[in-house]
C-alpha cells in the first residue's frame, strides 16, 4: 500500500526542476531512553514467549504420544542449548507479564507522569530479573527432583 | 511503513568544518544537518566550531550566531526565542526540543542538531509539517456547539471545568512530541500523533463543547488513536512539560467507558 506522505517528498529546485526531499534521520539520531527500550522489549518478549509456547506444545504432544518421544524432548530441553532457550523463554514470559501490569496501570489512568514512569521503568527491570531467576530456579529444582522416567517398550494389548 | 534505515537519498554524509576563530578559548563544536534542494547531493553534517564566550546561552543563540557570522546559508525556523511560538523545534543531542529553551551547557560533548525526525526535509533544519497540520485540522480544534451562548454573556465554566484544560491549552504545536514517536514514524499516514491527540482531548474535555460524542467517534480507529503503544517518547520530549501520553490515555479510557 502506498503511503500518502510520499507526495510531500516531491519538491522543486530554484530552477523549477523536481527534486526528491530526503527523510530526516530518526532511529539513527534519537537518543536511547529506557522508556522506549522497555516498550519495544515488551513486543519482542511477546513474540519470544509465543515461540517458547510452541516448545511447551511439543512437550505436551510428546508426553501424550509415548515415553520414547517424551524422552527425546526431555533430552533436547535438558541439553545446554535447551536450558538456555528455557531461560530465555522464562525471561520473555516474566518480562511480558511485568510490562503487561504496567500497561494495566496506564489503561486505568495511572503512572503517566514523567517522573513516575522513569522511576517505575528500572523497577520493572529489577523485578523481571529477580522473578526470572526465581522461576527458573524453582523449575530446575523440580526438574532435578522429578522421578526418572523409564523408557518402557510399548506393547500392544493382547487380543486385538 | 516500518523501515529502520534511511532511504538511499537520505543517508547523511560528512560535510565541511568551520574552524573556531583564532584565539578562542571556550570552543564547542556544533554538528548540524545540512541539505539543500539546489545541490545535487545527499544531506551532510557540517561542523561549526564556536567560541562560547561570544554567544548567548541557548542553542538558538548559537544557530543565529552561525547564520550572522559564519555561514549565511544555514536555514532554520525561529521567531519568539522564548518558547512560545514553537518554530525552532528540532532534534538536539538526540531529543526533540526547542532550540531557544535548550541551554548549550546541558550538552556534554559536540552539539548534534538535526531536523525533527522522520519528516520530509525542506532545507537544512526545516521539516515539512504539512501532514501534521492537516491531521490537526482533521480533529476540528475549535469549539463546536449547537446551542447558542447566552445573549448577554460568554459561555460560562466553573473553576473546576476550566482547570480540566490545564496542561493542554499550553501546547504550542511545535510537534516535538509527534515527531519523537516511533508509532508516528512508521504509521504517521494514519496515526494522528501525540500533538493532535492532545489537541483532540483538549476539546473533548472542554465543558462548553457539545460534540464530544462525534469527536470520540472520529477517533475510534485502530490506527488514528490506538497506534499509540505508550512508548512515552512524547512526554519525555515535550519542551513545555506537557503530557500527551496521558491525554491519549484519557481518550482511550473514555472510549472504553462509553461502551459500558
Amino acid at each position: 500500500m502506498k503511503d500518502v506522505r510520499d507526495a510531500l517528498f516531491v519538491a522543486q529546485r530554484s530552477d523549477g526542476t523536481l527534486v526528491r526531499r530526503p527523510l530526516s534521520p530518526h532511529l539513527q539520531v534519537y537518543r536511547f531512553q529506557l522508556s522506549m527500550f522497555l516498550s519495544i522489549a515488551n513486543r519482542i518478549a511477546g513474540v519470544a514467549a509465543s515461540f517458547g509456547t510452541l516448545l511447551l506444545v511439543w512437550w505436551l504432544v510428546a508426553a501424550a504420544t509415548g515415553p520414547v518421544s517424551f524422552a527425546t524432548v526431555q533430552s533436547v530441553v535438558g541439553s545446554p542449548i535447551g536450558i538456555l532457550a528455557m531461560f530465555g523463554w522464562t525471561l520473555a514470559l516474566v518480562y511480558h507479564f511485568v510490562a503487561g501490569l504496567r500497561h494495566l496501570a496506564w489503561d486505568a489512568g495511572y503512572g503517566f507522569d514523567k517522573t513516575s514512569f522513569n522511576k517505575v521503568g528500572p523497577i520493572a527491570v529489577a523485578v523481571t530479573l529477580i522473578l526470572t531467576v526465581l522461576v527458573f530456579a524453582i523449575g530446575v529444582s523440580l526438574w532435578n527432583s522429578a522421578p526418572v522416567i523409564a523408557v518402557v517398550p510399548v506393547v500392544a494389548p493382547a487380543g486385538n | 511503513m516500518v523501515e529502520f534505515s534511511l532511504p538511499r537519498n537520505s543517508k547523511v554524509g560528512k560535510g565541511r568544518t568551520f574552524k573556531a576563530p583564532a584565539g578562542a578559548k571556550n570552543v564547542k563544536a556544533f554538528k548540524i544537518y545540512r541539505w539543500s534542494p539546489d545541490k545535487n547531493e545527499n544531506p551532510v553534517t557540517d561542523t561549526y566550531e564556536l567560541d562560547l564566550d561570544q554567544i548567548g546561552p541557548m542553542v538558538l543563540d548559537a544557530l543565529i550566531h552561525i547564520k550572522n557570522e559564519v555561514d549565511q546559508t544555514l536555514t532554520f525556523r525561529r521567531s519568539c526565542r522564548e518558547g512560545i511560538c514553537g518554530s525552532c523545534a528540532m532534534n538536539i543531542d538526540g531529543v526533540n526540543t526547542l532550540a531557544c529553551l535548550k541551554p548549550i551547557e546541558e550538552v556534554k560533548k559536540a552539539v548534534n542538531i538535526y531536523p525533527l525526525p522522520h519528516m520530509p526535509v525542506v532545507k537544512d533544519l526545516v521539516p515539512d509539517l504539512t501532514a501534521a497540520y492537516a491531521q490537526l485540522r482533521s480533529i476540528k480544534p475549535w469549539l463546536q456547539a449547537d446551542t447558542n451562548p447566552p445573549p448577554d454573556a460568554e459561555r460560562r465554566q466553573s473553576r473546576e471545568e476550566r482547570a480540566e484544560l490545564d496542561g493542554m491549552w499550553e501546547c504550542i504545536l511545535c510537534f516535538c512530541c509527534t515527531t519523537s514517536c516511533p508509532s508516528y514514524w512508521w504509521n504517521g499516514d494514519k496515526y494522528l500523533g501525540p500533538a493532535t491527540l492532545l489537541a483532540a482531548y483538549r476539546w473533548i474535555a472542554d465543558s462548553r463543547d457539545e460534540h464530544t460524542g462525534e469527536r470520540l467517534d472520529a477517533l475510534e480507529d485502530p490506527l488514528k488513536l490506538y497506534a499509540c503503544r505508550t512508548i512515552m517518547n512524547c512526554t519525555q520530549a515535550c519542551p513545555k512539560g506537557l503530557n500527551p501520553a496521558k491525554a491519549i490515555g484519557k481518550i482511550k479510557q473514555l472510549q472504553l467507558e462509553r461502551k459500558g
